[in-house]
């Protein structure tokens, strides 16, 4: 498979995660899709390492998994710290920092 | 040249003061002003010895700056800790001892959070200091801002509002922006000194620069020789950037809304020694280092100042508000400043100086007198006063003498400033500049005589038989400042012989290029 | 030319100059009163002795050229030598001046302890402070050695008699009348102070010494503008001394105590204008286009004055507007080129308005008050006092042998001979005039029906000897004059026309007011128009009123105005504009992730097309 279909695949994961984050208004969602867009990334990241032989694209790839955990992390515990205070995790309703 | 580094510790002595008051003198109000009268009356005595020590006979063989300290801070930058004294700073150094002694008496009854008051006040100080006495234009740069922030703060929290009604076609603009509150005063100022600082700043790097001495020391650029063009961009950089805070016209207007607004001591020393520092870095910065920028663009300078004189007058007389007329009669006064140092010649420039001293020593008192009278009656509105002459005769004395002073009386340090600067005016290229020099005197007779006799003359008015006259610690400033005031008027000699020393050889690099 | 020692002139000014600061720096001397008046009188009078001693012991060098009178030290010092130097300069002119004013000084402190005496202590102390200070500043203007000095002590003596009008500071009317009095005189002071320094700017120096040899060696007559600079100068001269238009202050400076009128307003320091242009002659000598604008302008005055002085009531004002008048006399007189002769009626005019005034202050403390068509008939109950007041009113009128003729004669003579014909006339009409006008107040006070009731208090003995001394001094100034023979070339009828004018106007005043011979009123219909304009002051005041309130009010309440809602309101509406901006701005900032994270994305769609259409 030439490298184009890889990278088409990769660009098809990143706009679906993109379109996760912008429509979705559970909080939980929008982390779905921002996984998703990280996770287009590391395909680049795989298919280029393939193609051109150069081991720094598995070793960002390795990299950019770990970070992904620890985001999810920090992420599903700050929703669920604020679902506790605000009851809600609608990102519609989570709004304090209006202008 | 003595080994003790008196100049810093004249500069740093306040600042000690701050510390200490902000570290040991906590809730102890006593201890607070003994602190601060203590470390200004060390600056005090110092600056007085340093002016009888300045040798006159050195400045004329050229040693001009005297009293020399260095110390390397950044030397891949060429930035040093670098003091020395001239004539001109010599005075202003002594002004600045003067009133801000005079200014610990005078704010001695501020009641809340006193002990922030004084050592913002006294950390204020030191920046002015460190402005007249560092040859380094980068931490003279650090003390100028040190000098300007602080008054935020001091203005904001410990000021008095007036009252200013929204009127005309931009009446909206006055209510959305508060005029006439203090807080608005304070911010006002404070955003015209910081927009004025941006042009020193950039003035200040564009010498850097240019000159290619690796150094930011006001010695080497002395030295370097810069391109005519060049230097009519930074002149005019440093004369909008430091005029600002000397008050020149249009950008005048923070001033009486912030004289006004400051509490007594502020305004003591923000009229009476921080607009010098404007005018002192027009003449030091701009005509010290750019001659031929000075020499192109002093049509502007003194033209400009006419326009501040008459102007500043004529609005001082429409005021109804006794700190408002104190204070365009600075912006008044401070135009006879800029009009002398723009004629170029050496009465002027001579005048010039002499007039920073003699004005902040006259405003300091006007002030302080206005605090006491605002203390004692509540008002500050001209039209309810009347007949305080009776009831308080030493503020009435004092008030006469220094508004006889403002208006150029001889005997008082007032009158030696105007005739060197009329002298100046008519020998200057633009010899129609005695006409509002001359008029502005006349307008200043008619503006102070008649808030003299509406104020401390007629009849007593029975709401005021309460007033006391001023007592104890009130008095201090008001006796040292109208003594300082006719000892100058009567023997300018003292002044004017260290200051010629520093301003015929300024002024023969500008004239002789 | 006299040369007096300058040691001596020294300690004529310090006296006064000591005895102010003592009593101005020490509270307790001041509130006592008592002892700060001694002390003020002390001293001037060690002054007067010290004056009198000088003046005695002037030298009258004969031979080689005449020696250098002035005394100078650096004031403000210069690169290359003093830009201005004090000191003192003692000669012809300086002498006696320096004895006229410590003398009237002296006699004027003395009558004023027993003229104040009502007055509390600490003001008493402040007057005599007052006093202490206009003595040191008037002889300082005697003696000043060059046109700087001058001006440091002519702007003193004006503050001294700003303080001093208005000493009875709560009177609004005294109030009012101090600051006209200052604004007024400080208008001419401009001139002045222009004038002086564009001289200097010409020649380098304010020494009149200098500018003396400059003016004979012809260097001075090649200065471009001398004439506009001489005429400035000549505007101080014409504030302090009262010259049309500037003369509407001194009426008004009534309202200060009556011994302050008689020295300040009558005596000294209204005669500095005279004594400047005295001093500076030889560069008004110079300039014959402001000569004789002087000399025109002194008639003008002298004769508007007198018309003025003839529909007086209050009688203090009479004698202002008669010093007023005189000025004018002695002004045209240097005007004419003869300023001997101004000089000298400045002397004696010195001795006689000074008696004058304080006669008034006698008939002011008996009857209670100033208007004189509530008085009467005092010569017989006071007959030293009439007499008195007699004398130096046939002085002022010109009757001899009385000083006050000779020396009119002189100044007469001098505008005659100056070839002014029409001054002269002006001069010669104001003469019957002064005549008029000063009998008229005698037969209203001294004699006629007593109108006015007489407190039955008496006069204190200092008051009453002063005048008696003076009326003395007078006299025999006046026989002096007489006996020291004529020296001018008057023509041979000239005495006698003024002695006719002289008892022409006394006879008009005896059948209008002593004989109702002639009502007043028919004599005021008689002169309407005049009589009608004198009695509104010939609408000076007005104008200078509305000059005040219309013109210098109303362009600074302009200027206010525009400097609160224009200059700072623009100011504003930067300021209120960013407000807004920033209110309208912050909306932007909805709170909302996904808002922000579709910013995200569209500004990388962008940058991606921008890429696309830079790179090749």
């Amino acid at each position: 498979m030439p490298l184009t279909a890889y990278l088409i695949l990769a660009a098809l994961v990143f706009a679906i995660g993109l379109f996760g984050v912008l429509t979705r208004r559970n909080a939980v969602g929008i982390l779905l899709g921002i996984e998703l867009m990280l996770n287009a990334v590391n395909i680049n990241l795989v298919a280029f390492a393939r193609f051109r032989a150069d081991i720094g694209g598995l070793v960002f790839t390795m990299l950019t998994i770990a970070i992904t955990v620890a985001e999810v992390a920090v992420g599903l515990a700050i929703v669920i710290a604020i679902f506790r205070v605000r009851r809600t995790i609608e990102a519609d309703h989570l709004d304090l920092l209006r202008g | 040249m003595s080994r003790f580094p008196v100049l810093s510790v004249i500069t740093w002595m306040p600042f000690i003061g701050a510390v200490l008051i902000m570290f040991v003198a906590r809730r102890r109000p006593l201890a607070v002003r003994i602190i601060a009268t203590v470390t200004t009356a060390i600056s005090t005595v110092l600056s007085l010895g340093v002016y009888v020590a300045y040798d006159r006979e050195a400045a004329l063989q050229g040693t001009n700056f005297q009293f020399y300290e260095k110390l390397s801070l950044v030397p891949p930058l060429g930035i040093n800790y670098e003091l020395g004294i001239d004539g001109i700073s010599l005075l202003m150094v002594l002004l600045t001892s003067i009133i801000i002694f005079a200014g610990v008496f005078a704010s001695w009854t501020v009641a809340s959070r006193s002990q922030e008051f004084y050592a913002l006040l006294l950390a204020l100080v030191t920046g002015v200091y460190g402005v007249f006495v560092s040859l380094d234009l980068f931490v003279f740069f650090l003390f100028y801002e040190l000098a300007v922030l602080p008054m935020y703060l001091l203005i904001g929290i410990w000021g008095s509002s007036g009252e200013v009604r929204p009127r005309g076609l931009f009446a909206w603009a006055f209510r959305e922006t508060g005029v006439g509150s203090k807080e608005y005063a304070a911010m006002k100022l404070t955003l015209y000194l910081l927009f004025g600082s941006a042009f020193i700043l950039v003035g200040i790097f564009a010498l850097y620069v240019s000159a290619g001495t690796a150094s930011f020391s006001f010695l080497d650029f002395e030295g370097a020789a810069l391109d005519p063009s060049l230097q009519r961009w930074v002149f005019l950089a440093f004369y909008i950037g430091f005029g600002i805070l000397a008050g020149i016209w249009p950008l005048h207007t923070w001033s009486p809304d912030g004289h006004a607004s400051a509490p007594t001591a502020v305004s003591m020393l923000h009229a009476g020694v921080l607009m010098k520092l404007g005018a002192y870095g027009v003449v030091r910065l701009g005509m010290g280092l750019l001659p031929e920028g000075a020499a192109d663009l002093a049509w502007l300078v003194g033209g400009v100042a006419c326009i501040n004189v008459v102007y500043g007058a004529l609005s001082a007389m429409a005021q109804v508000d006794l700190k408002y007329v104190i204070a365009y009669s600075s912006v008044s006064h401070m135009g006879l400043v800029m009009l002398g140092a723009a004629t170029l010649t050496e009465a002027g420039l001579n005048g010039s100086v002499f007039q920073m001293f003699a004005h902040g020593v006259m405003t300091g008192l006007f002030f302080a007198l206005v605090g006491l009278v605002y203390e004692k009656a509540h008002s500050r509105e001209i039209g309810k006063m009347g007949g305080f002459g009776r009831v308080m005769p030493g503020v009435a004395t004092a008030f006469t003498v220094g508004g006889l002073s403002s208006l150029g009386l001889p005997a008082t340090s007032g009158f030696v400033a105007e005739i060197l600067t009329f002298m100046g005016a008519w020998r200057s290229a633009y010899s129609w500049w005695l006409v509002p020099a001359v008029a502005g005197t006349f307008l200043t007779a008619v503006y102070v005589l008649r808030v003299t006799k509406q104020i401390f003359w007629g009849p007593p008015s029975p709401h005021f038989h309460h007033l006391e006259d001023a007592r104890g610690t009130e008095w201090v400033a008001i006796v040292i400042l109208v003594s300082v005031l006719v000892l100058f008027g009567v023997a300018p000699g003292i002044a004017l012989g260290p200051v010629d020393t520093a301003t015929v050889p300024l002024l023969s690099r500008i004239v002789e290029p | 030319m006299h040369v007096g020692s300058p040691a001596l002139a020294l300690l004529v000014l310090g006296l006064p100059a000591a005895s102010f600061l003592l009593i101005g720096v020490i509270a307790p001397l001041r509130r006592s009163g008592r002892a700060a008046a001694a002390l003020s009188v002390a001293a001037i009078g060690g002054a007067l002795a010290a004056a009198v001693t000088m003046w005695q012991s002037a030298r009258l060098p004969l031979d080689g050229p005449p020696p250098n009178p002035s005394a100078t030290w650096s004031w403000i010092p210069g690169d290359g030598g003093p830009m201005a130097t004090v000191g003192v300069m003692v000669d012809d002119l300086a002498l006696p001046m320096c004895v006229l004013v410590t003398f009237i000084s002296f006699l004027v402190q003395v009558y004023s302890y027993a003229y104040l005496h009502d007055e509390p202590r600490p003001s008493l102390g402040r007057y005599y402070a007052y006093q202490s200070l206009f003595a040191f500043s008037m002889l300082g203007l005697v003696l000043a050695p060059g046109f700087l000095q001058m001006f440091v002590f002519w702007e003193l003596v004006g503050v001294c008699s700003y303080l001093l009008i208005g000493f009875w500071y709560d009177r609004p009317s005294a109030a009012r009348a101090a600051v006209k009095a200052f604004w007024i005189t400080k208008l001419g002071d401009l001139g002045f102070v222009a004038g002086i320094v564009m001289l200097w700017a010409a020649t380098g120096t304010f020494d009149f010494w200098t500018l003396y040899g400059l003016a004979d060696s012809g260097v001075l007559a090649a200065v471009p503008n001398l004439t506009t600079i001489m005429f400035l100068i000549y505007l101080g001269a014409v504030g302090k001394s009262a010259q049309f238009p500037l003369h509407v202050w001194l009426p008004d400076a009534m309202e200060g105590p009556t011994p302050v009128s008689a020295l300040i307003h009558a005596a000294t320091m209204v005669t500095a204008g005279v004594y400047m242009v005295a001093r500076a002659f030889p560069l008004f000598a110079l300039t014959p286009d402001v000569l004789r604008l002087i000399c025109w302008i002194g008639a003008f005055t002298a004769l508007l004055a007198a018309t003025m002085a003839c529909v007086e009531t209050d009688i203090k004002r009479v004698l202002a507007y008669s010093t007023v008048s005189q000025l004018g006399y002695m002004m045209a007189a240097s005007g004419a080129g003869d300023y001997h002769a101004s000089f000298g009626h400045l002397l004696t005019h010195g001795v006689f308005k000074a008696l004058l005034f304080l006669g008034a202050g006698v008939v002011i403390h008996v009857f209670h008050t100033n208007d004189m068509f509530r008085m009467g008939g005092l010569f017989a109950r006071r007959p030293w006092t009439g007499v008195a007041f007699l004398v130096g009113t046939l002085a002022l009128a010109g009757i001899p042998p009385f000083p006050g003729f000779f020396s009119k004669e002189a100044i007469l003579a001098a505008v005659l001979n100056g070839g002014f014909r029409l001054p002269f006339l002006m001069l010669a009409v104001t003469s019957l005039l002064t005549a008029f006008y000063m009998f008229r107040a005698v037969f209203l006070v001294f004699f006629g029906r007593a109108h006015g009731h007489a407190e039955g208090h008496g006069v204190p003995l200092a008051m009453d000897g002063v005048c008696r001394l003076l009326a003395a001094v007078t006299v025999v100034y006046g026989v002096t004059l007489a006996l020291g023979g004529h020296h001018g070339e008057a023509p041979g009828w000239l005495p006698w026309v003024s002695m006719l004018l002289a008892a022409a106007g006394i006879a008009l005043a005896w059948a209008t007011y002593q004989r109702d011979i002639i009502a007043p009123s028919r004599l005021a219909a008689a002169l309407g128009p005049i009589d009608f304009m004198a009695r509104r002051r010939y609408g000076l005041d007005i104008v200078y009123a509305g000059l005040y309130r219309i013109v210098l009010l109303g362009l600074s309440r302009t200027i206010g105005w525009i400097d609160r809602y224009v200059v700072d309101g623009v100011l504003n509406v930067f300021s209120a504009a960013a407000l807004r901006a920033g209110d309208t701005l912050r909306r932007l900032q909805t709170g909302q992730p996904q808002d922000y994270v579709y910013g995200v994305a569209f500004g990388v769609l962008l940058l991606l097309v921008w890429a696309h259409l830079v790179s090749p």
